[in-house]
């Protein structure tokens, strides 16, 4: 604890905005826990929408979330650890699917647009002011959480079945009225922790000084 | 919830033996051929290959079906579409490559233990350094996912108690904003432990 330890890169701490050389500890806690959230919201029986009638995989919705509410970086990076995890065979996605072959599948583009769906939902919603309203976190999940992520999940899907493009499209089509359910209620939900939990959009202050 | 594994089925084959790196640059160069053969006799070869290679692996027939199962309508779909529109040989080809490329990637899953794949992947990921994530955070990273899913899953069944208990079962809102703020509290209190236990540096 000598002066010039404490000096350098220090006041950076909150902003998301700047790059910095190392994910602070608050951030480590932070990506592992949306992480798992976004594994829990694939449980059977975690979530049910209308009692147990209507099963639903709520994981775009837990993607678009996470993007959110931990921004562009962060909110990509706990993406990248599910999908790592998921990689290395825990059975973390819905259904209890899990191993390579979901990345060697026909939807495997959808989950890799996940991470560019999740940074972009974080950089549209953070592009604004300190607390993104209603309407700027409406346009950050219909871009990044169905606009990115069929950018990407179509055309890997359409390359790797050697169906057109368009065949493809409205094949994935089926799943759009639900993702845009899922795109307003993941707005409707995150404007709503921001206001309950004021201290979500960033790292609180007290972690800046509170070290060591 | 608490025991997470995966679908590794043990064994003494020579698949299991191959080391996890091996396996899955294996697994990339043959994901590319299947895309390269265009033929269905080619590609049946390829089949009668990957049933080959699932019969040497010795982890059984079903252990491969629940690989295979999660696409199996699409298959279906897939197969029925591409029939109408370019024709039977298109179909079976364009079937098959997709059913053989996931049981390939299937059996990697099957025949590798989940730490040791984890183990790789984290080698593999060792440029993430150059993002703020040395080896050790993401590891810390990894392991702190896993831990954290139980957690979670038990937040979740308690938000949903308390939902029960005020009447508002059918409304997501009432069941998300909850989970989210518990999760984000859990985290901010989780960092706080780490930064305790001197894990700034």
């Amino acid at each position: 604890m000598t002066h010039d330890e404490q000096v350098p890169s220090r006041p950076q701490e909150s902003g998301d905005h700047q790059p910095r050389r190392r994910l602070a500890t608050g951030d480590l806690a932070r990506i592992s826990v949306f992480a798992a959230l976004i594994a829990v919201l694939g449980l059977p029986g975690g979530i049910s929408v209308l009692g147990n009638t209507v099963p639903i995989t709520l994981q775009t919705f837990g993607v678009m979330l996470a993007g959110a509410v931990l921004g562009a970086r962060r909110g990509a990076l706990a993406v990248a650890v599910l999908l790592v995890l998921v990689a290395a065979g825990l059975p973390l996605l819905a259904g209890g699917r899990g191993g390579l072959g979901v990345f060697t599948g026909p939807s495997a583009g959808f989950l890799i647009g996940w991470l560019p769906g999740a940074a972009v939902v974080g950089w549209i919603a953070g592009s604004g002011g300190r607390t993104p309203g209603f309407a700027r976190l409406l346009v950050a999940c219909l871009a990044g959480g169905i606009g990115v992520i069929y950018l990407l999940g179509v055309p890997v899907q359409a390359a790797l079945t050697g169906l057109p493009l368009v065949k493809a499209g409205a094949l994935s089509s089926v799943f759009l009225p639900g993702d845009l359910a899922k795109a307003v209620l993941a707005s409707v939900v995150a404007s709503g922790v921001f206001r309950a939990y004021p201290a979500a959009g960033g790292e609180q202050p007290v972690a800046a000084k509170g070290r060591r | 919830m608490t025991g997470l594994t995966g679908a590794y089925v043990p064994g003494r084959s020579p698949l299991h033996r191959l080391g996890a790196g091996v396996k899955l640059l294996a697994l990339a160069l043959s994901c590319t051929a299947l895309v390269l053969l265009s033929s269905p006799v080619a590609l049946g070869g390829a089949a009668a290959v990957v049933v080959l290679l699932y019969a040497v692996s010795g982890v059984g027939w079903a252990a491969g079906w629940a690989q295979v199962r999660p696409v199996r309508w699409f298959a279906v779909a897939l197969f029925a579409v591409q029939a109408l529109s370019a024709g039977p040989p298109v179909a079976v080809t364009s079937t098959l490559r997709m059913v053989l490329a996931v049981a390939l990637a299937g059996l990697v899953t099957l025949t590798t233990r989940t730490a040791a794949m984890m183990a790789c992947l984290e080698r593999c990921l060792a440029p993430a350094r150059f993002v703020g994530l040395d080896p050790f955070r993401l590891s810390l990273l990894l392991s702190l996912t896993v831990r954290s899913v139980p957690v979670v899953s038990g937040l979740a069944t308690r938000v949903r108690e308390a939902q029960r208990a005020r009447g508002v079962e059918w409304s997501m809102r009432a069941f998300a904003v909850p989970l989210l703020i518990s999760v984000l509290r859990h985290a901010d209190t989780l960092g706080e432990a780490l930064r305790t236990r001197g894990l700034d540096d």
